[in-house]
């Protein structure tokens, strides 16, 4: 799923400065399940930002609403009724959802109250990580299941490199040095001969280099 | 398309093939446009090596870049060994950097991953790692020996280069670190230059997988020394450098030698490193990164016993 923080309040308060009557729109997607813009997440913030602003003697009315995706237009439609009664509306959802509002409604300004990261899941309660950076051509098959491209600093296909130190990145303590997995589970089951393979250099048209990038599923085109 | 058989005909090149047991040395370009101190930086190395590898913003600290420097020491009769990091190119830059590299007069280069810029002066930025550090070492291969571009398209005239790779004895996952070289090998390294050598037990073991898989008749490799200045170099390496094994005995020894005599003690074991590798099978020569102590590389060539470099023709 696509993981998102919550932006520091001093950047959404800033944002909010101009306005007295705001929308905070959560998202029951992603967002919802990495806790960073969920109904509770709505709610939290909503009252947040309503004592801050009680206290700078300026209060905010904030509506709190969610909807179901704000990556799809059935959903994003839902806020027709009413959107245009306030000064400005904020997105609790991934990147996507600010834009998607936005061309759904071009008349209403829409802010961004998350940061989103990456592709990841949950490896602990409250701990995501990274795991996909959508080159849009999946090889992980061939590294047992670990993805150098995104899970190695350096993204390299030949690793690990010569910063690898116990079993970390030189990049920081935090990091896993993917390689040193990759190798270990091949040694582990006897096929270590797998990394004398030469990656030719890979193409990445379709990953973002590309250019924003286009799915169509045909049969679902009307 | 070479001549005399060589590949690129660079000094380096033809020192090695003449079975001499090489000694090359490095030199970090100036934070700056300042000519006149890399002029003063390589000055010390001038016949002292067979070939200066020119780093490219080593640390992922900006300097003057990587092909200028060695493109000023070809002017100046110093045989370059051209670093190029797959941090901050992609292969369009990278083919045009090495075809302009080889029209400066250029024929010694060494293809690396690069340190990532979170060590640098510019953390903020934004990397590039279009292909690895094998996929460089084999396109430079392709354009040098197929005269074409990595998309297949002919080279009117190829670049020649000797390619050159590094490999770190030292690195986790231990156990694998010999076949990367073999892999680098296979993909078109023609020499090796090793990590900064402080263990020398490990490396001992490391050269004698590399013989036993037949790697040192494909490549030669230049054993990695950085002469210790102080105890206190020798702790941050250990503690700070990634992958750079620092025994403990030898922070003891250097320590042991008290103040004042610190640098003299490092540069007896570099001597003695030296010393061994003469010998040891399978090791071509030695890669002296004498690290802003370019100044020293005169002595300890000499006290070495490297003195004087062949001259091949």
């Amino acid at each position: 799923m696509i993981i998102a923080d919550r932006k520091p309040l001093e950047e959404i308060l800033e944002m909010t400065r101009p306005y007295d009557n705001i929308m905070l729109v959560g998202c029951k997607g992603c967002v919802t399940v990495c806790n960073a813009g969920g109904l509770k997440e709505v709610q939290v913030l909503a009252s947040i930002l309503r004592i801050a602003r009680k206290k700078q003697g300026r209060p905010l009315q904030i509506e709190e609403r969610i909807l179901e995706r704000q990556c799809d237009p059935e959903y994003v439609e839902q806020l027709r009724d009413g959107y245009d009664q306030y000064d400005a509306v904020l997105s609790m959802a991934c990147g996507v959802g600010p834009q998607f509002l936005s061309e759904a409604y071009p008349s209403q300004r829409f802010f961004p109250t998350v940061n989103t990261t990456f592709m990841g899941g949950a490896t602990q309660h409250g701990i995501w990580e990274e795991r996909c950076a959508g080159c849009g051509r999946c090889i992980t098959h061939f590294f047992d299941g670990m993805c150098p491209i995104a899970r190695c600093s350096k993204s390299l296909q030949h690793g690990p490199c010569g910063g690898s130190a116990s079993g970390l990145c030189e990049v920081s303590k935090d990091i896993v040095c993917i390689w040193d997995l990759i190798v270990k589970k091949k040694t582990e089951q006897g096929r270590l001969e797998d990394l004398r393979i030469y990656w030719a250099a890979k193409d990445w048209r379709t990953a973002r280099d590309g250019g924003p990038r286009r799915s169509i599923r045909e049969e679902l085109v009307k | 398309m070479s001549d005399n058989g060589y590949k690129s005909g660079s000094n380096l090149e033809k020192v090695l093939k003449a079975g001499h047991f090489a000694f090359t040395g490095e030199c970090g370009p100036p934070k700056g446009a300042n000519v006149a101190h890399l002029n003063e930086k390589m000055a010390p190395l001038r016949g002292m090596v067979d070939a200066v590898n020119v780093t490219d913003n080593q640390t992922a600290v900006v300097r003057m870049s990587s092909k200028a420097a060695s493109a000023l020491m070809v002017q100046a009769g110093i045989e370059p060994n051209f670093q190029m990091v797959c941090r901050d190119r992609n292969r369009i830059a990278m083919q045009s950097d090495i075809l302009g590299a080889h029209a400066l007069g250029i024929r010694n280069m060494l293809c690396l991953s690069g340190d990532h810029q979170q060590f640098g002066n510019h953390p903020e930025s934004k990397n590039v790692y279009d292909i690895d550090s094998m996929q460089l070492i084999a396109l430079v291969k392709k354009m040098r020996d197929e005269g074409k571009f990595l998309n297949e398209e002919e080279i009117d005239e190829p670049p020649r280069m000797f390619i050159g790779a590094a490999s770190n004895p030292f690195g986790d996952p231990t156990e694998f670190r010999v076949y990367r070289l073999a892999n680098k090998i296979d993909a078109g390294a023609d020499f090796i230059q090793t990590q900064c050598i402080y263990n020398m037990p490990r490396f001992r073991e490391f050269m004698k997988r590399a013989v036993a898989m037949g790697l040192t008749e494909k490549c030669y490799i230049l054993a990695g020394v950085t002469p210790m200045k102080s105890a206190g170099m020798a702790k941050y390496m250990s503690k700070f450098v990634p992958g750079m094994d620092v025994p403990p005995e030898l922070i003891k020894r250097i320590e042991g030698a008290g103040k004042g005599k610190m640098a003299e003690e490092g540069i007896k074991f570099a001597i003695e490193q030296i010393e061994e590798f003469k010998q040891m099978p399978g090791v071509a020569g030695v890669h002296l990164m004498a690290i802003e102590w370019e100044h020293k590389v005169p002595e300890i060539a000499e006290r070495a016993g490297v003195l004087p470099r062949p001259r091949v023709d």
